[in-house]
């Protein structure tokens, strides 16, 4: 059993498509500045750095060393962790090691991307096997086009279904001051976007976004010290999956969310998850997927989200909200966003989401998908765990 | 800072790195074959007998090494497909992919994970999930992944 650990602080820059005013340190360094702000930290107090991106976005090897000046750990440990999509998640799972271990007291966790400074999908395609998969591999839109025809046919969700998810985040954001696109869609203006890969069309995906992302872990000691509204972390979970897109079991509901979420729920004692948690800041890469996934959180039959979502379940007033930020289709950072669904969670239970608070919240689940279906999720509560 | 405003300047630049990767044993074994033989390669853990396409040394599931190849049909049935619209740097070649074009999960017969490979037809109208589909073969084979050329659907 790990020490108690409590989220302490949160910082994001304003996400943008590009931010041509800063390079990577000075983006990294908002985010730093803003999380040590919100918890009334300075530099001196971390004892630990963990940040993260996806290399190949940048292609300048060795964040953890040419953003020292941004990142604070300059004569500290640091440490680089990155997992594609989920590095976010990662970084802030790993971060929440470094504190529960005992051996550290405050740790800083950073995600951050600088999506405008490469092709996206030229730099997805570097994860795939060279000789395998790279020459028709066409990076996460079309490997996420083609799960989403396997769901339509397995499912029977249409294009019509998906699109809801795409309205609900998107409105969503409007009420979010840090996400990147806050204007609000119809069905219609989803249907009637440009077919990238289909069924996904550019309403339908997430965008590409520059922004960083900086979270605080603190020890139950240092947690008194700081605030009075500390979000714990209650559980964390993580599964891992091939690296073969082929080789990725199709059978069931998404299955490295499922059981994620499934050992969550064990171990925390929630047996009914969908009245149980108050809300969710869900990794969605793609409509559809944020659409079929809902099964995998345990809140619903295996392929009957869509009936969840037309009524209005998942909604800002609904049973459990899901994405009040607007989520990974209004801001997509991709090194930082798993971390912001951490700082989103953590922001719902410590009351400082502002226009997009929902009352009252105080279990929140987070999650983070990445390239090849694997899964990290977390559980942020506002009571001290046992 | 002085208060002089300065334009935000971006410098390009383009990575050239060559790499020499190694396919292993079992990779090497498939290339041989569709080159030589105009086969699919599979390979079958002795312990969940899942049999994986392409072949690899150990199966992730039992953590056990492989060594029993088995052929797998050249046909099989489409799982998932997409036909690809948008245009984007190849990072293989530097240039925009040609587009559209299609591509699919494809079950081959004999197989427990999927192929992915490309699809003849990027007509989406002519495209269904489920439909049987046949690896179509370079007369040149050079020991490639695209020694296949693609996979043509095949009526019933």
């Amino acid at each position: 059993m790990g020490q108690r650990v409590a989220i302490v602080g949160t910082g994001q820059t304003n996400h943008r498509s590009s931010r041509k005013d800063v390079n990577g340190v000075e983006l990294i360094q908002e985010a730093t500045d803003r999380a040590l702000e919100d918890a009334g930290l300075s530099r001196k107090d971390i004892d630990a750095v963990v940040i993260g991106n996806m290399d190949h976005f940048e292609g300048i090897n060795c964040v953890d060393m040419w953003s020292i000046d941004g990142n604070g750990g300059l004569h500290k440990p640091v440490m680089k962790v990155t997992t594609g999509g989920t590095t976010g998640t990662t970084v802030g799972i790993a971060g929440y090691y470094h504190v529960a271990s005992g051996l550290f007291d405050t740790v800083l966790a950073i995600g951050w991307e600088k999506n405008s400074e490469s092709d996206t999908t030229a730099a997805i395609i570097t994860c795939a096997d060279p000789f395998w998969e790279r020459p028709t591999f066409g990076g996460a839109v079309a490997g996420l086009a083609a799960g989403a025809c396997g769901y339509m046919h397995r499912y029977g969700i249409t294009e019509r279904d998906a699109a809801l998810i795409a309205v609900r985040d998107r409105k969503n954001a409007l009420n979010n001051p840090y996400a990147h696109l806050r204007k609000e869609i119809t069905v219609e203006d989803v249907l009637n976007s440009p077919m990238l890969a289909y069924p996904i069309k550019l309403l339908d995906i997430c965008p590409r976004t520059d922004g960083a992302c900086a979270v605080i872990f603190a020890s139950e000691d240092k947690t008194k010290c700081i605030t009075d509204k500390p979000a714990w972390v209650h559980q964390v979970s993580s599964r891992h999956n091939y690296t073969f897109f082929t080789d990725v079991d199709r059978s069931g509901r998404m299955p490295t969310l499922y059981e994620a979420c499934m050992e969550i729920y064990k171990k925390e004692g929630i047996k009914d998850p969908l009245h149980e948690l108050d809300v969710v800041e869900m990794y969605t890469p793609s409509s559809f997927a944020g659409l079929v996934w809902i099964d995998a959180l345990g809140v619903c039959d295996e392929g009957s989200a869509a009936r969840l979502v037309s009524d209005g379940v998942t909604e800002m007033d609904g049973e459990l909200p899901i994405n009040p930020s607007g989520g990974v289709l209004s801001t997509n950072c991709i090194g930082a966003t798993g971390l912001i669904r951490i700082a989103e969670a953590a922001m719902q239970i410590s009351g400082k989401a502002g226009e997009h608070q929902i009352e009252g919240a105080k279990l929140a689940l987070a999650t983070g998908f990445g390239g090849c279906h694997w899964s990290d999720v977390l559980l942020i509560g506002s009571s001290k765990p046992n | 800072m002085s208060k002089e405003r300065y334009p935000l300047l971006t410098i390009s630049s383009t990575i050239e790195q060559p790499y020499n990767y190694s396919l292993g044993r079992y990779g090497g074994r498939l290339v041989r074959e569709l080159k030589d033989n105009k086969r699919i390669m599979g390979i079958k853990c002795p312990k969940c007998g899942r049999v994986y396409v392409p072949p690899r040394q150990v199966c992730g599931r039992c953590f056990k090494k492989m060594d029993e190849f088995v052929e797998v049909s050249n046909t099989g049935i489409l799982d998932a497909f997409t036909v690809v619209y948008f245009s984007f740097i190849d990072p293989e070649t530097g240039k925009k992919r040609p587009v559209p074009y299609g591509y699919g999960r494809i079950k081959l017969h004999g197989a427990d994970s999927e192929f992915l490979h490309f699809l003849q037809e990027s007509d989406l109208k002519k495209l269904k999930t489920g439909m049987k589909v046949e690896a179509v073969f370079e007369e040149n084979r050079t020991g490639s992944f695209k020694d296949i050329r693609y996979f043509k659907i095949i009526k019933d």
